[in-house]
């Protein structure tokens, strides 16, 4: 590592300026939780780090038609003293609360916690049930796509050159709907998911279920949006029937590997056990919604 | 010099006034304000950064190593090799301590050193290891203990014979020991019993973890001293064998000690230490290595993994009539895993006539172990408390009672020839039936695991010295480390010795020039030992200010005695004369004899042994496998609780340090011999959500051999843990676990093989 370049832009142009300009290889640094990381175990060898955390349109959380814009460099910490927020996404933040500790939480943000594609990551599994958007800007303008389109493997995103996520959007909530995030760890904090799911479901007025979104993390090299999952509990009153069938969906779509976090018989058990278990929290929450 | 304390004894009734108090450690605000000085905080004046190169192999022949890049490079100062350090015959202590901090003629184990670089930067230093190219021949490697006793395994070292087998062996083995330890008759023993019990368990290696890393700074001079500054838990054993594997005299090494972030048996020897003094030599400069936590992990010690089979019989009353063990004990690359003291005390808690144990130590391609609070007992313990559970279960006694009928007791003899003196384990096991955990009754889906230890406590020389200010404070000082707060239990000692209040005191650590030898600070022995030498100093001091006041007062030294610190005449025939205190007296050393001090050095002895007992409640999720600990006592005896925060202390984090033992951590290893986990990430150690408050009782049975009878507390607490929450799952899920660690994945295996599993 020689003379390694720091730059903190005040705004997106600027920012874009810097990482289209730039010769050798050029880094968003958010949190920095991963990033720093990475770069004193000598993983990446970046010749410039372009700090996002002074562009105000990244750092703010906004309603929007009914829904919320949040920036891709809001800390955890601030999406989690939002109270609006934390009302109508618990799910999205019973991920992001997991994410390291309170100091951690103060500096890591949502951004970095997608863009680092750690298929462990645990924000990503209730955005992705949660249905956001992130809108991308980048040399070639502005685009939003589905959260689960951003990893494509661990630690690759589907980012070009010099794109930048800027935040990321929530649709307005339907009425009788929830959503939930657990993982599995070994310990109680400061540890990595073995596998994370995320439920977000909607009901009728009668308590059918006429719409879900499974995600599962940790089991596969990106988090997985599960169709065949939601399918076992959309038109059912969510029972243990239908929660039979959704842990089986669950296990059923895992593709882990056999490390040392957990071996492949362990991931798919827990994964139809924890999805059983969230939906049980997420059908709580769309029937007091 | 002769001591005055050769023969004190505990004296029951003394009245204590500072002893048995919890005042504020003196080198505790130190700590929370930052400002005290680690391994890593030391800089000198031209200072360079020390970086270490290391095998990416298990095993492999070391042909080549070419460090002409390295040494080109802008800004590096010196490189290191086998070749600057002499070549120590292999196989005797100095060889294997040389080899394993610098690789000779083979890599043993992934972390290995190679070579060392030291330069400006540490980013220089890191970049310099990338230019030293090293000619490696791999080598088939061999991580299981089991597998490397095995005909055919990988040899590690070709000079290897088994000690303690007979007859002359032609091939080399990785079998380093064989020890049998017996008493009485086994065959007769289990031909008495009405129940006979079995098991066969294994362990894996954990870490000691402790927080600070090793770091140190080394200063050589051109005319051949060498200054170290390190986190150790031996000055002046670190300074010997440096200077036994550097050749060079010890009185020309100097040792001085940092502050201490941990230890717990895992800095009583030497790793970056020597290298930064060879690299130091060879620059001329002075020369800081700090390990990362990556390199704790690879390359200094953990505990041994270990595979026992373990037999016991009883009669119906519960009555234990045989005990029989076949142990298997890995040491990592080089012999010193100390594994003797598993046979030795895996049965030592119960009176036993009939023991047989065979052990083995083994050597592998993994770094080599080193002590960990009871090295060697706690995994051993983790097998024979569940089959004492076991026999209770099948009498039909209580846990507590079946260990209370078996329980050792003063004048038993034990395998290793020791006949005890008075011991506290009736007592504490008597303490822990009374206690709220043990009469609670056991919530719905709990399980709830007894189990015991013990540790054989440890003492040997040790030095000291106390000193009284011309204002009549006093400073003491101690050749042995603080690795958990003696020195203010040192400080509590000398007040109550001297009638003042403990603010008046400090303690000091010594570096290698100021105080004779001590052993390391390990064993639980330094409050005990320190205590001893620093007593004996204090009654010193008090015989000199005692002639003080006679010959002022122009009055025989037999006329005057010394309470509550100050010197009086014993009876008024002496002489009517107002009381002198410490302060009056040493106002007037200038005017007498000079300063008042103490001095002792002693081969300490009469460490008294420990015993504990752990009860432990826990909950089994049903559906991950995921144990959570729900309560947690630890009952043990300290013989004198001379700072009983300070103990309390160490019965908690004992404890947590054996949850995490018991639940999560190991060393796991790849295919290519590699060490997969070396962070705290995925090597876990436990989070303070992890646990519940520990509880604690502390039983007081006093060491008849010190003042205030004392025993060492820093061993026993982590000796009942493993079985004490194997006992707990057991009685949970209705399955004793075997397999350390008792990790998730392991557990919900159980349950679906037993069809217990459930959402
Ligand atoms: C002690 C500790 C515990 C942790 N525990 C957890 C945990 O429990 N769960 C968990 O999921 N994670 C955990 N993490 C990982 C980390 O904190 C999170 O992934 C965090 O959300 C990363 O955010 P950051 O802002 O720090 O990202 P950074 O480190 O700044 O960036 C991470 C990556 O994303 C890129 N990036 C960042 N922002 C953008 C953007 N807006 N557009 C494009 N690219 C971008 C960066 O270039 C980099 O490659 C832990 C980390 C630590 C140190």
């Amino acid at each position: 590592m020689t003379g390694l370049r720091y730059e903190a832009p005040e705004n997106l142009n600027a920012a874009m300026a810097l990482l289209g300009g730039a010769e050798g290889s050029a880094r968003v640094m958010a949190g920095g939780t991963d990033l720093i990381i990475q770069i004193d175990n000598e993983m990446i060898e970046p010749d410039l780090l372009v700090d996002i955390k002074n562009i105000k349109e990244m750092r703010s959380i906004d309603q929007v038609d009914g829904g919320y814009r949040v920036g891709a460099a809001v800390t955890g910490m601030e999406l989690m003293e939002h109270e609006g927020f934390c009302a109508t996404w618990p799910g999205v933040i019973e991920g992001v609360s997991l994410i390291g500790s309170i100091q951690v939480k103060g500096r890591a943000t949502v951004g970095g916690n997608v863009c680092n594609s750690s298929p462990a990551a645990d924000s990503p599994p209730p955005l992705i049930a949660a249905g956001a958007t992130a809108t991308i800007v980048g040399p070639n303008g502005s685009r939003d796509i589905p959260v689960e389109d951003i990893a494509v493997g661990p630690g690759k995103t589907s980012l070009a050159k010099g794109e930048i996520v800027v935040a990321f959007n929530f649709a307005k909530r339907p009425a009788h709907s929830g959503e939930a995030y657990q993982r599995f760890t070994p310990r109680t904090e400061m540890d990595i998911a073995v596998v994370g799911v995320g439920v977000n479901l909607t009901l009728d007025g009668d308590g059918t279920c006429i719409a879900a979104r499974v995600c599962l993390g940790a089991v596969a090299a990106t988090a997985l949006l599960v169709d065949e999952a939601a399918a076992t509990l959309i038109g059912t009153k969510v029972d243990e029937a239908a929660l039979d069938n959704l842990a089986k969906a669950a296990s059923a779509a895992c593709r882990p590997i056999d490390d040392k976090r957990g071996t492949i018989e362990f991931r798919t058990d827990v994964a139809g056990v924890l999805a059983r278990r969230v939906a049980l929290v997420a059908l709580e929450r769309a029937r007091k919604n | 010099m002769a001591t005055i304390l050769e023969d004190s004894k505990f004296n029951p009734d003394q009245k204590l006034k500072v002893v048995g108090t919890n005042p504020v450690k003196h080198d505790g605000p130190d700590k929370v304000t930052g400002r005290a000085k680690f391994g890593a905080d030391m800089y000198l004046p031209g200072m360079l950064f020390g970086k270490i190169l290391r095998s990416p192999h298990a095993h492999a022949i070391l042909k080549s190593i070419d460090t002409s890049a390295a040494e080109a490079l802008p800004g590096v100062n010196a490189v290191a090799t086998r070749d600057d350090f002499p070549e120590l015959q292999a196989g005797t202590p100095g060889g294997d301590l040389s080899r394993n901090i610098m690789a000779r003629e083979k890599v043993l184990y992934d972390g290995h050193p190679v070579a060392a670089v030291a330069a400006t930067s540490e980013s220089i230093a890191r970049r310099a290891l990338k230019l030293i190219k090293v000619e490696y021949e791999i080598l088939p490697h061999v991580i299981d203990p089991v597998e490397a006793m095995q005909p055919g395994a990988p040899i590690l070292h070709s000079h290897l014979r088994t000690k303690g087998v007979e007859g002359a062996q032609d091939t080399p083995t990785n079998v380093v020991e064989r020890l049998v330890c017996e008493m009485g008759d086994v065959e007769k023993g289990f031909a008495a019993a009405d129940f006979i019990v079995e098991g066969e368990y294994d362990s894996k290696p954990m870490h000691q973890s402790y927080i600070e890393p090793q770091g140190c700074v080394a200063s050589a001079s051109q005319d051949g001293q060498i200054e170290l500054y390190c986190c150790t838990q031996g000055i002046h054993v670190f300074r010997d064998r440096i200077g036994e594997i550097l050749k060079i005299d010890s009185a020309k090494i100097r040792v001085s000690q940092s502050e201490m972030g941990g230890g717990f048996g895992g800095k009583t020897s030497p790793y970056a230490e020597p290298v930064a003094a060879v690299l130091s030599r060879k620059s001329a400069r002075p020369v800081k290595i700090v390990l990362t936590r990556n390199e704790v992990f690879r390359c200094t010690g953990p505990v041994s993994a270990t595979k026992s089979k373990i037999k016991m019989g009883c009669t119906k009353d519960g009555k234990i009539t045989a005990a029989q063990a076949d142990l298997v004990f890995q040491t990592g690359a080089f012999t010193g895993s100390m594994f003797f003291n598993g046979p030795w005390a895996m049965f030592t808690r119960y009176a036993l006539d009939n023991i047989h144990t065979v052990a083995c130590e083994v050597v592998s391609n993994r770094p080599k172990v080193n002590a960990f609070r009871a090295p060697c007992v706690p995994q051993i313990v983790f097998g024979v408390e569940a089959l004492v559970s076991e026999m209770a279960n099948k009498v039909g006694m209580d846990q507590i009672d079946f260990r209370l009928k078996n329980a050792a007791k003063e004048g038993d003899t034990t395998v290793f020839g020791q006949t005890f003196e008075r011991i506290g384990f009736v007592e504490t096991l008597e303490a822990a039936k009374q206690t709220d955990h043990y009469k609670s009754k056991l919530p719905e889906g709990w399980g709830r695991g007894v189990s015991t230890g013990f540790w054989f406590n440890r003492d040997g020389d040790t030095t000291g010295s106390l000193t009284i200010t011309p204002g009549g404070s006093v400073t003491i000082m101690v050749g042995t480390s603080d690795v958990a707060g003696s020195r203010i239990s040192l400080s509590m000692m000398a007040a109550e010795e001297l009638g003042v209040p403990v603010e008046k005191v400090r303690a000091i650590l010594s570096d290698t020039a100021m105080m004779g030898n001590n052993r390391v600070t390990a064993g639980s022995r330094t409050t005990y030992s320190a205590g001893m030498v620093i007593v004996d100093s204090a009654r010193q001091a008090i015989a000199e200010m005692c002639r003080r006041a006679a010959e002022i007062w122009g009055v025989p030294v037999e006329g005057v005695e010394f309470v509550d610190g100050a010197v009086h005449p014993s009876s008024s025939n002496v002489g009517e004369f107002e009381p002198m205190s410490i302060a009056e007296i040493a106002a007037k050393t200038s005017v007498s004899h000079g300063a008042i001090s103490g001095h002792t050095e002693m081969n300490v002895t009469g460490a008294g042994p420990g015993f504990g007992v752990h009860l432990v409640d826990c909950e089994v999720d049903r559906g991950t496998g995921r144990v959570d600990i729900k309560r947690y006592t630890v009952i043990e005896d300290a013989g004198k609780a001379i700072h009983p925060l300070q103990v309390e202390g160490q019965y908690q984090g004992g404890a947590i340090q054996g949850v995490g033992w018991a639940l999560n951590e190991e060393y796991i290893y790849g295919e290519d011999g590699r060490l997969q986990n070396p962070g705290f990430l995925d090597y876990r150690i436990p989070v303070a959500s992890d646990v519940p408050m520990v509880d604690t009782v502390i039983v007081e049975v006093p060491n008849p051999r010190h003042p205030y009878g004392l025993r060492g507390v820093g061993e026993v607490p982590v000796t009942p843990t493993l079985g004490a929450v194997g006992n707990a799952i057991g009685d949970a899920i209705g399955i004793r676990p075997t397999s350390l660690p008792m990790s998730p994945p392991k557990i919900l295996k159980l349950l679906k093989d037993a069809g217990l599993n459930t959402n």
